[in-house]
């Protein structure tokens, strides 16, 4: 079975999966998560920039044999979403009938358990996207 | 600059190798291929393998093996490189020959899939995905490849049923090798009704989880001549390419370009002096049928957008003009990950020297392509009867 992540791991990434920081280099260029040098010109210097978490769905599937660890969820929508400033992130969408999820349609970030381990592991949050809230 | 020819080939059928380990499976296809070439040595033993460690509890495969095949004190390695392990450990072995470091290089991949639990097997399989970024979210190895084959399908217009055409091809020629693991020929309506395990990908879309090794004997041809290895034995590797592309799917430049397939295939090609035009058969990356789609047009048998059309055309088959798949490929054959790519090349060697059990006439080149990843590190090699 699949052990109880450890909290450093899980710790160090709390910025890009609580916050969306991703990464912009000295020529424009926006990538998630941040790189320290971008994969687009190969510059070094590269800032943080937070995304708004604004994106439209570009493809997406039902996970119905999921990896273990995920079982208890399944099955669960997965999505590659393009954000508006450009970069693609794949996230879990939540809060919507797999019936109504198109190419094109609108999603935006919200912070969501993403899965727990047994009695002595954490839990663990991070980014998933829904339908705005209107 | 030295030449590297394949003298021996060997295989253990593929399956649910219930009464076999990891060792057992290796040990058998190596001496297979060392039998097959006529020898009882070799310098060195490069192992392509993917996960043993999370699979069986078990790593350093190199001395493992060398061990248990009664190699001696030889220099032993495990290479990896996902899925597309054997592959790399097959190109491993022929630089150390081309080096002339090392003159007779025995090469086995190995891969035993079935002691573990299904849902981990999965998860071990998503190790090859961004562990922070794919495997985080849920991600499975199958889920990935649904996200590609989706959007292919919205991209230039192609159903499920038109990509069930590459399952049906590969079924219909493991039917003839004694080797697959399914010898069975399917209808597109067995594809089409199986079960969706990551929407729109099915069942009878993906290759199934799978214990098996294959090995090959690598040499120079005046080794092999001095071995005594009779020439109709001898198969080239005339040309070799590898390349990485982003290991996260959403960091893809295009979604739809297997980038790496291409940069190794351009190396591949060149090394080999050979065009597209010029391979008699293509033993793809069929793990997912989308992927032996997007694989036909990287590797320049089909335009951008056409790998799919290739199918609905015909042109897959034994008998036309882009064969691929001849021994059942990953979908029929079977998939042991870090062994598949040896199995393509002992096929490739089986092609050329004519004995393959569905066999492309008088074929001479053939290609294989091995991808780790969802695209991310892929080899390609070119085989060439001599
Ligand atoms: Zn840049």
């Amino acid at each position: 079975m699949a052990r109880p992540m450890q909290v450093s791991r899980y710790w160090r990434h709390f910025r890009e999966k609580y916050m969306l920081i991703g990464g912009k280099c000295e020529n424009g260029h926006v990538h998630f998560p941040k790189r320290s040098i971008c994969p687009v010109c190969g510059s070094r210097n590269v800032e943080e920039i937070e995304l708004s978490g604004k994106g439209k769905v570009i493809s997406w599937t039902i996970v119905r044999n999921p990896p273990s660890g995920f079982e208890y969820y399944k099955p669960f929508p997965l999505a590659l979403i393009e954000l508006e400033e450009g970069p693609i992130v794949l996230a879990q969408l939540t809060d919507v009938d797999p019936e109504e999820i198109d190419f094109g349609m609108e999603v935006e970030v919200v912070t969501k358990k993403i899965r727990e381990f047994e009695e002595d592991g954490i839990i663990l949050y991070g980014y998933k996207f829904r339908p705005p809230v209107k | 600059m030295r030449k590297a020819v394949i003298i021996g080939a060997g295989m253990t059928p593929v399956g649910e190798h219930w009464k076999l380990g990891l060792r057992d499976l290796a040990v058998e296809a190596l001496l297979n291929a060392m039998d097959d070439a006529g020898i009882d040595k070799v310098d060195s033993l490069y192992v392509g393998n993917m996960i043993s460690g999370p699979f069986v509890e078990q790593e350093n495969l190199g001395a493992l093996i060398a061990d248990w095949a009664g190699l001696g004190n030889i220099p032993a390695v495990k290479i990896e490189a996902a899925c597309a392990s054997g592959g790399a450990a097959v190109q491993e072995g022929v630089k150390a020959v081309l080096s002339g470091l090392e003159d007779v290089v025995a090469v086995v991949g190995v891969e035993k899939m079935t002691d573990a639990w299904p849902s981990d097997a999965t998860r071990y399989l998503a190790y090859a995905a961004d562990a922070e970024w794919e495997l985080f979210h849920g991600a499975s190895f199958v889920a990935l490849n649904a996200l590609v084959m989706r959007y292919y399908m919205k991209t230039y217009g192609y159903t499920e049923e038109d990509l069930a055409l590459f399952a049906v091809n590969a079924h219909a020629n493991g039917a003839k090798n004694p080797y697959a693991m399914f010898k069975r020929p399917i209808k597109v309506e067995t594809v089409l009704k199986s079960p969706y395990v990551a929407d729109p990908l099915k069942l009878f879309d993906a290759s199934p989880v799978c214990d098996g090794a294959a090995s090959v004997i690598i040499t120079t041809p005046e080794k092999a001549k001095e071995l005594g290895v009779p020439k109709e034995k001898w198969v080239e590797v005339a040309g070799m390419g590898r390349a990485i592309d982003t290991i996260s799917l959403a960091s893809r430049e295009d979604l739809l370009t297997l980038k790496a397939a291409k940069v190794a295939a351009e190396r591949a090609y060149k090394m080999a002096g050979v065009e597209p035009k010029d391979i008699d058969f293509f033993e793809v990356h069929d793990a997912f049928t989308v992927m032996a789609a997007l694989s036909l047009e990287a590797l320049g048998a089909a335009k951008k957008g056409e790998g799919a059309k290739l199918a609905k055309e015909g042109q897959i088959a034994i008998d036309a003009d882009y064969p691929i798949q001849t021994m059942g490929g990953l979908k029929a054959r079977g998939h042991p990950v870090g062994a598949t790519g040896v199995y393509q090349t002992v096929e490739a060697v089986l092609q050329l020297r004519g004995e393959a059990p569905s066999q492309v006439p008088d074929a001479e080149i053939g290609l294989t392509q091995n991808i780790g990843g969802t695209g991310s590190n892929i080899t390609v090699n070119v085989f060439r009867r001599v």
